[in-house]
């Protein structure tokens, strides 16, 4: 059925391409600014003036920048591994309504989504399992999570039992049953939750900056949090590339932030819209009660 | 391994041994830490075991009375940001349908995945675009430079009468594609021929939005107020950590932040666990009482 286009539909339009623009045009802005000409930077509003990639070559060649964007990327896949391969076997073995005692099991790890010891008793008892300035800090808490376990649960239910029934009558035990059969037919949901899981692993810096000093631990977040915060980083920066004479362009403070902000952005905008289907699919999971 | 497959164990009972170890793990990671929350009755001193700490029954609970003037603060703001937490609750609802009268299914995706990227970069990547836009060498102050204007620019981002609404607004910005999806899928799946009966009587659109969307998505509007106001101490802290400065710490300093301030900054480990523990048993109980209500008003429970 073909309606005619109103003037509703113009203003409808109109502001959804001006929410748009102002969801957009702030990452845009970075990254603009972020490749162009430090010193004509501050001109900048919709193209980059004078193209320069000096800042980035310049930040590249610091070690703790490098360092802290391999730190990232190892929690995020390791930590995402972990999460999803835990946090799946254990909903499937709660799907199992033979267990023993399996109510009691399931309410156990569903109550720690809403009790939360409070940051002083976290950052104590972290401590006391040797986890600070320790890289197993990103990935261990996170392995197991209720969340994630009542969505890939929920999912589990919805599949034919058949093939799991002629797997036990083949004399095939649980966790073979588990690794050939379930595992693979919940690719949907064990990607949305690998993403998800991922996303967090790549924003998470709260255990960064509670429990982890160490220079070599620091992860991108952080450091982009130091940068903006901090005159002090950015003025090494400077005064390491003032003494490089050669350099035609001079490196801005305000150049700096902006291309750390992207390094620390790039990952998710680059995987985000190719994965968008899955975030949705999740959040329509998690709508429909665990 | 082999016992287990001999099958002397039941069944039942392997299931069991298998979630074991996951059941250790999550009680050393979400259980241990709450038996942290004795440190609230005793008189923490760092270095020390427990067994050696004095114990110092409610002194601790006491301290929110001397320390009302601080508290009562951070609760307004608290309070304040939650409220307008609350008054945003429509937006994501009506962000949905008015997404779903645009027609053109690829700006319908556009829309749908411009808005929600926001909702997946961490609060320090919020904070380093806002320090872009709005800093004094930022977007706004190079335009207005541009322009000729030779007044003193001031950075919104540290303008205390600005801070809540500022607060607000970054919230709303970073969430409102995301929580718009719940809406969408609540509308995709209204029954069309409520529509085609409507339209068939001579409905015009905005009748069909009142009298048809509008009331399909009471329940699951209901449902994310419950969860909002059984949220209500609960801001979050990456927010107001990342944009806490000093001209605006009167505003800013939510119960999230002061916990971490009193933990952290000023070290009083004891009367920060009392100020957390405070903080999740309310929350439980919010959140408990949201459910008896949600039980009571439409017979179904939002846990």
């Amino acid at each position: 059925m073909k309606q005619k286009f109103t003037v509703f539909d113009a203003i409808n339009y109109l502001l959804f391409i001006l929410i748009t623009i102002v969801c957009i045009y702030p990452f845009y802005y970075v990254v603009i600014y972020s490749i162009s000409n430090p010193e004509l930077a501050s001109k900048v509003v919709l193209l980059p003036k004078g193209f320069s990639l000096q800042t980035y070559k310049t930040l590249f060649s610091l070690n703790n920048i490098v360092g802290a964007f391999g730190i990232s990327v190892a929690r995020t896949f390791l930590g995402t591994a972990l999460t999803v391969v835990c946090t799946s076997f254990l909903a499937y073995l709660v799907t199992k309504q033979e267990m023993f005692a399996r109510k009691f099991v399931y309410r156990f790890f569903v109550i720690t989504m809403y009790i939360n010891a409070g940051l002083i008793p976290w950052y104590l008892t972290m401590r006391a399992y040797g986890l600070k300035d320790n890289f197993l800090l990103y990935i261990l808490p996170t392995a197991v999570s209720a969340y994630y376990m009542i969505l890939i649960k929920t999912y589990m239910e919805s599949l034919p039992i058949s093939m799991e029934e002629s797997a036990r009558i083949d004399g095939a035990g649980y966790f073979r049953i588990f690794r050939s059969i379930i595992f693979p037919l919940c690719k949907p949901i064990v990607a949305t939750i690998a993403i998800y899981a991922a996303v967090a692993q790549w924003n998470n810096w709260t255990d960064n900056y509670f429990l982890v000093n160490d220079e070599n631990l620091q992860t991108m977040q952080m450091i982009l949090y130091n940068y903006i915060n901090q005159a002090q980083n950015v003025a090494n920066v400077s005064s390491q590339t003032m003494a490089d004479t050669a350099n035609a362009v001079k490196i801005t403070p305000m150049a700096i932030k902006m291309c750390i902000t992207v390094i620390a952005t790039v990952p998710i905008m680059c995987v985000y819209p190719f994965l968008q289907k899955h975030f949705v699919k999740g959040i329509m999971m998690g709508a429909v009660k665990g | 391994m082999g016992k287990f497959r001999a099958g002397k164990i039941k069944p039942k009972y392997r299931l069991f041994f298998m979630a074991l170890p996951f059941i250790i793990f999550v009680f050393a990671f979400a259980y241990v830490p709450i038996f942290g929350w004795m440190y609230g009755f005793f008189d923490y001193k760092p270095g020390l075991a427990l067994s050696d700490m004095e114990f110092v029954g409610l002194k601790n609970f006491m301290k929110i009375f001397t320390d009302w003037r601080d508290l009562s603060r951070v609760l307004r703001n608290t309070l304040v940001m939650s409220g307008l937490g609350l008054l945003a609750a429509p937006i994501p609802m009506f962000f949905a349908i008015f997404l779903n009268e645009i027609r053109r299914p690829f700006f319908k995706k556009f829309v749908q995945t411009t808005t929600t990227l926001p909702y997946f970069i961490s609060w320090i990547i919020v904070f380093a675009l806002s320090f872009a836009v709005f800093s004094n060498e930022g977007l706004i102050a190079n335009i207005l430079k541009m322009m000729g204007s030779t007044k003193a620019f001031t950075n919104i981002l540290g303008e205390n009468d600005a801070v809540w609404c500022m607060q607000w607004v970054l919230g709303i910005w970073k969430s409102v594609g995301w929580n718009g999806i719940i809406y969408i899928a609540a509308i995709a799946g209204i029954d069309a021929e409520l529509y085609e009966a409507a339209r068939v009587d001579g409905a015009s659109r905005f009748q069909l939005i009142r009298n048809i969307t509008i009331p399909s998505l009471y329940p699951t509007f209901f449902v994310l107020l419950l969860l909002s106001i059984s949220n209500l101490l609960n801001n979050g802290f990456d927010q107001y950590f990342v944009f806490f400065n000093p001209l605006v710490a009167d505003r800013i300093e939510v119960l999230d932040y002061y916990v971490y301030k009193v933990g952290i900054l000023i070290n009083d480990y004891s009367y920060s666990t009392v100020l957390g523990m405070l903080k999740t048993l309310f929350s439980v109980a919010m959140l408990f009482g949201a459910n008896q209500l949600s039980k009571k008003v439409r017979g179904e429970s939002i846990v």
